[in-house]
């Protein structure tokens, strides 16, 4: 019986199918190279397909991203892409993806940025690909993929308080290390998977790459239903795997043993316990598509209430998209990260990949809400990223040093 | 022909730093391959290199930039042990030769092999030593003989339409 990935791509895992996908995603660092591979084919664009981002480095760092982004709005406007994302109207482009309804159950979507599988929290079949095949997809609509099996991981039980849904996650890394999905899907279940909030799956499927994954996919349910009503273009069907669908592996976690977890540097597999920590941090980055979501946001505002960050340390926030920038001073978690003498600024990119706003210099330690912590990740070589969840870098922020947050006894 | 190893788990963002992710020319990112943890690759790299890995090489981000990068840099071939997919697919894609083969504790840096992709073997010639290798699946084949997808798209011109 066909699980999630098989019964999307219509083929049984190992098969070499050709797709037909619904939307192929490019930002600015990829559409450019997409579009310029798109013109030697000389073909018609599917340009209702195609939805452009400007995210990674926007507002323009310099001038050769300034020459970046602008050879990209021009093929947005030489093409006709209505689904075009200036700065001041979109944000981080899978966040994007999400709020405008691109994203649904039972789709196929492919982007040309490896965090694309984001999607796979509302029930998609959603996965990274290069520029070219982006180039590929635009003219024809399609493409290949070889159908992948899949992995079944069930967390049942309740997540203590400050756990999030990226503490499930560099948990699974860390167990099966970051190879430990290479070429597979994942699928998710459990009582800690249906109790979690639309964001907290978000963030684990976003990063499910992380350990290889082609896609990472959660069964849709009311709430990812709720949370499309209005929004969706277009109709979508939802698709469930079949009772004996054949896995590749099942893996078990019990969520009541899950604790605040940090990825070290260099790996997102390198994970430990936060409270296991005394590193001094000189950054605290609380963004990206992994958790700069307006839940993500209240976590943090929350704990910096009434709060400072330590001056032995710097803190910025960076909403994921323009929407969750307006929700959040509407709330008042702006003011309060203001007050806390937290930097805001507009959604971007940013440091989460060494672009701007943020780098680190020699020797500096950030802890970041972000989803890698590879060498020079965020700037210098010699710098490094511990990955967390938004609680745990608002505690960090304040105590100076990585914090779990009970310690705080909030 | 110089044999250049990496150890498991390489990610695109040591193949091609993001700060030099602002132009998709394979020989403008061939200046930076590997910056940041092997500076001397970029200047002492030559036309037929091999690069030999271990396990997940090219994993992390989906830019095309880290296989233009080792295009650009003259690299024949990546053999390692297993490939993350989305470099995977890129290389095959721009034409990239990929070949996976678990040698990387056979291989030195001063060997030289040579690879015969119909049979499947690698022969070290300092050693005197065959490895067999499992070759690509046919479509693939097929899609890196083309020259990539996109020359494989313009042959196939009903196909994929």
């Amino acid at each position: 019986m066909p699980t999630i990935a098989e019964k999307i791509l219509s083929g049984m895992a190992g098969e070499i199918v050709e797709c037909e996908v619904d939307y192929i995603m490019v930002n600015d660092v990829t559409g450019v190279p997409a579009f310029e591979v798109f013109e030697k084919l000389e073909r018609g664009m599917k340009k209702e397909k195609v939805v452009v981002i400007q995210d990674h480095y926007v507002p323009n760092k310099d001038v050769a991203s300034a020459e970046q982004a602008n050879a990209l709005r021009n093929y947005a406007r030489r093409y006709g892409i209505e689904n075009y994302y200036e700065i001041g109207k979109g944000g981080v482009c899978h966040q994007v993806m999400i709020e405008e309804g691109f994203a649904a159950p039972g789709r196929l979507i492919i982007g040309a940025d490896s965090h694309t599988c984001s999607y796979g929290a509302l029930g998609a079949f959603s996965t990274g690909v290069g520029s070219t095949e982006a180039a590929a997809a635009m003219a024809t609509g399609r493409l290949w993929f070889k159908v992948p099996a899949t992995q079944k991981f069930v967390i049942n039980g309740d997540l203590k308080r400050y756990v999030m849904g990226k503490d499930i996650i560099l948990h699974v890394i860390g167990d099966i290390g970051v190879s430990g999905s290479l070429y597979n899907s994942q699928e998710f279940y459990g009582t800690a998977i249906n109790n979690l909030n639309l964001s907290d799956r978000i963030t684990i499927s976003n990063m499910t790459v992380e350990a290889g994954a082609k896609a990472g996919i959660i069964p849709p349910d009311e709430k990812v239903f709720d949370f499309l009503r209005g929004r969706v273009r277009g109709e979508y069907k939802a698709v469930y795997a079949d009772t004996g669908s054949e896995y590749e592996e099942v893996f078990e976690y019990d969520a009541s043993e899950i604790v605040p977890t940090v990825a070290k540097p260099f790996s997102p597999d390198n994970t430990v316990p936060a409270s296991e920590l005394d590193v001094p941090i000189d950054q605290a980055y609380l963004g990206s598509c992994t958790n700069g979501r307006i839940e993500d946001l209240r976590v943090a505002a929350e704990i910096l209430r009434g709060k400072k960050v330590n001056t032995e340390a710097r803190m910025i926030v960076v909403p994921a998209s323009e929407n969750v920038f307006k929700q959040a001073i509407e709330e008042g978690l702006i003011q309060i990260f203001l007050e806390a003498d937290v930097f805001v600024c507009g959604p971007t990119c940013g440091a989460c990949l060494g672009g701007h706003m943020g780098v680190l210099a020699k020797g500096e330690k950030c802890i970041s809400t972000t989803n890698r912590n590879f060498i020079g990740r965020m700037g210098h070589k010699d710098s490094e990223v511990y990955l967390a969840n938004p609680a745990v870098v608002a505690a960090s922020a304040i105590k100076g040093r990585i914090t779990d947050p009970a310690e705080l006894g909030i | 022909m110089r044999i250049w190893k990496f150890a498991d788990n390489i990610d695109t963002d040591q193949i091609i730093p993001a700060e030099y992710l602002t132009t998709g020319d394979a020989k403008k990112l061939a200046a930076n391959a590997f910056a940041k943890v092997r500076p001397e690759f970029s200047k002492e790299v030559k036309e037929g290199d091999i690069i030999v890995s271990g396990e997940n090489f090219g994993c992390g981000s989906s830019r095309e930039h880290a296989p233009r990068a080792l295009l650009g840099a003259g690299i024949s071939c990546v053999i390692a042990k297993s490939f993350a997919r989305i470099f995977f697919r890129n290389s095959i894609n721009i034409g990239l030769q990929l070949l996976e083969a678990d040698v990387f504790d056979r291989i030195e840096e001063r060997d030289e092999i040579e690879i015969n992709f119909e049979d499947g073997v690698i022969m070290n010639h300092t050693k005197k030593e065959d490895y067999k290798f499992k070759p690509l699946p046919e479509f693939m084949q097929k899609l890196l003989e083309s020259g990539g997808l996109i020359p494989y798209i313009k042959m196939q011109n009903s196909h994929l339409r």
